[in-house]
């Protein structure tokens, strides 16, 4: 019988052109693009002549980074912690309740509704709430990151684990496969990619959650500092916790997308197949 | 409509000797041995008010025979599927295979789908022996006997023409690769029968006869039972020994067609006038039986 329908072996994921195109591609250009930004930013300030207590330029907001480097620092450790914590406990009870919700039809449509009807709460205004309840310490910002946070792995995981092909599952019940080795050989690993593609959406909530926190009443922490800066017409230290902040959120994205990339690399597969 | 219910009510006669003699005398002797029997079988989703997707179905397939049943869509083919695989529970009527009546899902049963749906994180080797996880006694001997059982899955792969491809991933292979790699994993248990829900609707015309070809020879060798649920009419008559027409909804079995055509079957052979004339035959059957379609309710 003819083979007509062979393929070629997995070709390597190739990269297009030399080594320095791609370089220039995903390295050069954003870099450049940033560096763009700054000098629009310091040259615009400049031009237009804006007073330093309304935008203060980007040679002085980096020479405050500097200056107050080590308050920086300090409060940016406090909310990079928080933000992990809530992210953590985002995860374990978003996965547990995500699984909870794939696992039956019924407590699929008994939880849905409420977990929208939570998720739609502006988490700003639980924040009070939950100062009342803790106190002015780190325990409500690392509430609200979490809370803010584990909607999207909990849809994510129940979707992955709800989509499962019926054909699939018929075909391993029918050979007398019990729900926990249905979901433990398909379901879980299924839901992997929406798992740890959730993570990323998750993770820069976690981070919002937390500095939104601290804006509202904190001890410590980069909110907190900004809050303060802001009560002194320190305008050039409330721009640099600001640059911390965005710097931090790529950092924390970058991680978590290479998690992902590590762990679900089948879900990827190569754009020249 | 008044000579097909006629009809129908002939075939639907309870004695299984009755029935097989107005078809073919020659075999009526055989019915002893049958391994599928599905007698009086009604099943009807959603309470009260729901669909009857087969009422009164009666049909039976004998050890090592390849049967096919055709119909009009939403005849109750995938019903009679999950029906034999003891995967629903019918309302009233017995099934019984190799003797034994069905009461929960069967591990004597492979399962093959038209949509793959191989693990695209498994390699297609690790995806073959998936079914050896589940099914005892082998998901308790496997850790300790991998190399014999990784033999077994190499010999299945080399046998539908998949050999050196078991450490491809599944999206590596077109979609008929990936229909035979779904035959092997359906096979590699060495269930005693092979349930296919139109397993090559969803091929070109090309790769479709050579799967004919993979299936006639996989049944030709290891003498399984094959229920193969299909709306290909030429598929059907070409693989199978006898075709099973089923009317429209609430699905039951209108005529049983014994197929003669000797065995080897070359793939020339469907292009013959006395395969077209089966065809053809059992086609106007089919659109009888559509025309006989109740309005949805």
């Amino acid at each position: 019988m003819a083979q007509t329908d062979i393929v070629s072996p997995p070709a390597k994921a190739a990269r297009s052109g030399p080594d320095w195109v791609w370089h220039a591609e995903n390295i050069g250009s954003p870099v450049l693009f940033t560096l763009g930004l700054f000098l629009v930013w310091e040259v615009g300030c400049r031009l237009f002549n804006v007073p330093e207590s309304i935008l203060p330029t980007a040679s002085a907001t980096l020479a405050a980074l500097w200056e107050f480097r080590v308050v920086i620092f300090d409060n940016m450790i406090v909310t990079l912690w928080t933000t992990l914590l809530g992210f953590a406990l985002a995860i374990v009870i978003g996965l547990l309740l995500g699984v909870a919700v794939g696992w039956h039809r019924a407590v699929y449509s008994a939880v849905y509704p409420a977990l929208i009807a939570f998720n739609s709460i502006p988490k700003v205004a639980v924040v009070p709430i939950l100062i009342l309840w803790f106190g002015l310490g780190t325990v409500p910002a690392i509430l609200t990151a979490f809370l803010i946070s584990f909607f999207p792995i909990v849809v994510n995981v129940a979707t992955g684990l709800a989509t499962v092909e019926p054909e699939l599952e018929d075909v391993l019940r029918a050979l007398g496969a019990k729900k926990l080795v249905v979901m433990t050989k398909v379901g879980i690993p299924r839901s992997l990619p929406h798992f740890f593609g959730s993570l990323k959406v998750a993770i820069t909530l976690a981070f919002i959650g937390a500095v939104v926190a601290e804006t509202s009443g904190a001890s410590k922490g980069l909110g907190k500092l900004m809050l303060d800066a802001q009560a002194a017409f320190q305008v050039p230290i409330v721009f640099a916790a600001l640059l911390v902040l965005s710097v931090l959120g790529i950092l924390l994205y970058a991680i978590t997308a290479l998690i992902e990339q590590r762990f679900t690399g089948w879900a990827h597969r190569s754009q020249n197949h | 409509m008044t000579l097909l219910h006629t009809e129908s009510s002939l075939y639907q006669s309870n004695d299984a000797t009755a029935k097989l003699a107005a078809v073919d005398p020659s075999r009526a002797g055989q019915a002893a041995t049958d391994f599928v029997e599905i007698s009086d079988v009604t099943l009807s989703y959603g309470g009260d008010e729901g669909v009857t997707a087969v009422e009164d179905l009666t049909m039976s397939v004998r050890k090592g025979e390849f049967a096919a049943v055709v119909g009009p869509s939403g005849c109750g083919k995938s019903t009679l599927m999950k029906l034999t695989t003891g995967l629903v529970i019918p309302q009233k009527g017995r099934i019984a295979v190799d003797g034994k009546p069905v009461t929960g899902p069967l591990d004597i049963v492979g399962m093959a789908f038209q949509n793959p749906s191989l693990l695209p994180w498994r390699r297609t080797l690790d995806n073959i022996m998936l079914p050896l996880e589940i099914v005892s006694p082998h998901a308790q001997r496997l850790r300790k006997h991998k190399a014999e059982y990784v033999a077994r899955a190499e010999a299945m792969l080399d046998l539908v023409g998949l050999g050196g491809f078991g450490a491809n991933y599944p999206w590596q292979l077109s979609g008929g690769m990936q229909q035979r790699a779904n035959l092997c994993r359906a096979l590699i248990h060495e269930p005693g029968l092979l349930m296919l829900d139109e397993p090559f609707g969803a091929l070109d015309a090309f790769t479709r006869e050579e799967l004919w070809g993979v299936i006639r020879d996989l049944h030709q060798r290891k003498k399984f039972t094959v229920v193969l649920v299909t709306h290909d009419l030429r598929e059907a008559v070409y693989l199978a020994d006898r075709v099973f027409v089923m009317s429209a909804r609430p699905g039951r079995v209108v005529l049983e067609r014994e197929i003669g055509f000797e065995r080897p079957r070359p793939i020339d052979l469907t292009y013959t006038g006395e395969f077209n004339d089966v065809v053809h035959e059992l086609r106007e059957k089919i659109a009888e039986a559509r025309a006989d379609t109740p309005p949805i309710g």
